[in-house]
C-alpha cells in the first residue's frame, strides 16, 4: 500500500482506472439491472416488487463496505500518516453517504408494498440510518477545522469509532425481532435461486465499479485542489 | 399504486442519487484538474 503513497504514482494509475471503472461499471450495471428487472422471474410471494432487490441490496453492501474502507483509510491516516489516506477518507465519505441514502430510500419504497409501511424503527433500518449519519458526521468533522489536517484526524477517529455499527447492521436481523428478512446470502451459501442471484451479483459488481470510479474521481479532485492551494500559497509568499 | 410503480420509483431514486454523485465527482475533478494545470503553466 505504501508503494502508492506517492500522489504522482497514484495519479498515473487512477487516471486510467477511473475511466475503466466508470465505463466497465456502466456496462455491467446495465446488463445486471436489465437482467434483474426484465428477464429474472417475479417472486412467488412478493411479486414484481422483488425487482427492487437488484438496486437496494447492492447499495446496502456497498455502503457498508464503503464504511469499512473509510475506517481503513482513517486507520492508515492516523497510524502510518499515509499521504493519500486522508484523501481517500474525504473522497469516500460523501460517496458512501449517497449510497447509504439510496439504500434507505429504496428500502423504504420496497417496504411500503411489502410490509405496508414506509419505515419502522427496528434494528436493521435504524442501524442503517445510523450508518448514514456516521457518514455525515465524518464529512462535517473533516470540514469543521480551519486546518485540514486536524479535520481529517478527527474524521479518522470518528470513522474508526463508527466501525462498531457494521456488525450491528449485519447481526441486527438475528439479535432483534424485525420486519426485515434475515440474510439470504452468507459465506456458506445462498437461499436465493440462481435466476435471481446472478443478476443480483452482476448488478452489485457494476454498481460497485461505478462507486469506485466516483471515489477515484473525487480523490483526483482533492489532489488537484491541494496542488492549487500549495501553488497559490507559494505565489503569495514569493 | 401497483407494485410496478414502486419499482419505477425505487430505480428513479437510485438513478438520481448514483447519477448525481457520479456527475458531481466528474465535474469537480475536471474543474480542479483544469485549475491545477492552468497554475502549473
Amino acid at each position: 500500500m505504501h508503494r502508492f503513497a506517492n500522489p504522482a504514482r497514484f495519479l498515473r494509475l487512477a487516471r486510467p482506472a477511473s475511466a475503466v471503472c466508470f465505463w466497465g461499471g456502466l456496462l455491467i450495471a446495465a446488463i445486471g439491472l436489465y437482467w434483474g428487472v426484465f428477464a429474472a422471474p417475479a417472486d412467488y410471494l412478493q411479486g414484481e416488487s422483488v425487482r427492487m432487490l437488484y438496486i437496494h441490496v447492492p447499495t446496502a453492501w456497498l455502503s457498508m463496505s464503503g464504511y469499512a474502507g473509510l475506517a481503513i483509510a482513517g486507520f492508515s491516516a492516523l497510524v502510518w500518516r499515509h499521504p493519500l489516506a486522508d484523501v481517500a477518507l474525504l473522497a469516500l465519505a460523501p460517496v458512501g453517504a449517497v449510497f447509504s441514502a439510496v439504500c434507505l430510500i429504496t428500502g423504504s419504497i420496497w417496504g411500503r408494498p411489502t410490509w405496508g409501511t414506509w419505515w419502522v424503527w427496528d434494528g436493521r433500518l435504524t442501524s442503517m440510518l445510523v450508518l448514514f449519519f456516521l457518514y455525515l458526521g465524518v464529512i462535517a468533522l473533516a470540514r469543521s477545522y480551519d486546518e485540514p489536517g486536524r479535520g481529517a484526524k478527527m474524521a479518522s477517529i470518528l470513522a474508526l469509532l463508527g466501525l462498531v455499527n457494521l456488525p450491528i447492521i449485519k447481526f441486527s436481523v438475528e439479535w432483534w425481532n424485525t420486519l426485515h428478512q434475515p440474510a439470504s446470502i452468507t459465506l456458506s451459501g445462498s437461499s436465493i435461486d440462481g435466476s435471481m442471484l446472478w443478476p443480483l451479483l452482476t448488478s452489485a459488481l457494476g454498481i460497485g465499479l461505478l462507486m469506485a470510479s466516483a471515489v477515484l474521481m473525487r480523490m483526483r479532485a482533492l489532489i488537484a485542489e491541494r496542488k492549487v492551494s500549495a501553488r497559490l500559497a507559494r505565489l503569495a509568499a514569493a | 399504486m401497483n407494485q410496478t410503480a414502486f419499482v419505477i420509483a425505487a430505480y428513479v431514486a437510485a438513478a438520481i442519487g448514483i447519477g448525481g454523485v457520479l456527475a458531481w465527482a466528474y465535474l469537480t475533478m475536471r474543474r480542479a484538474e483544469r485549475r491545477a494545470e492552468e497554475l502549473r503553466r
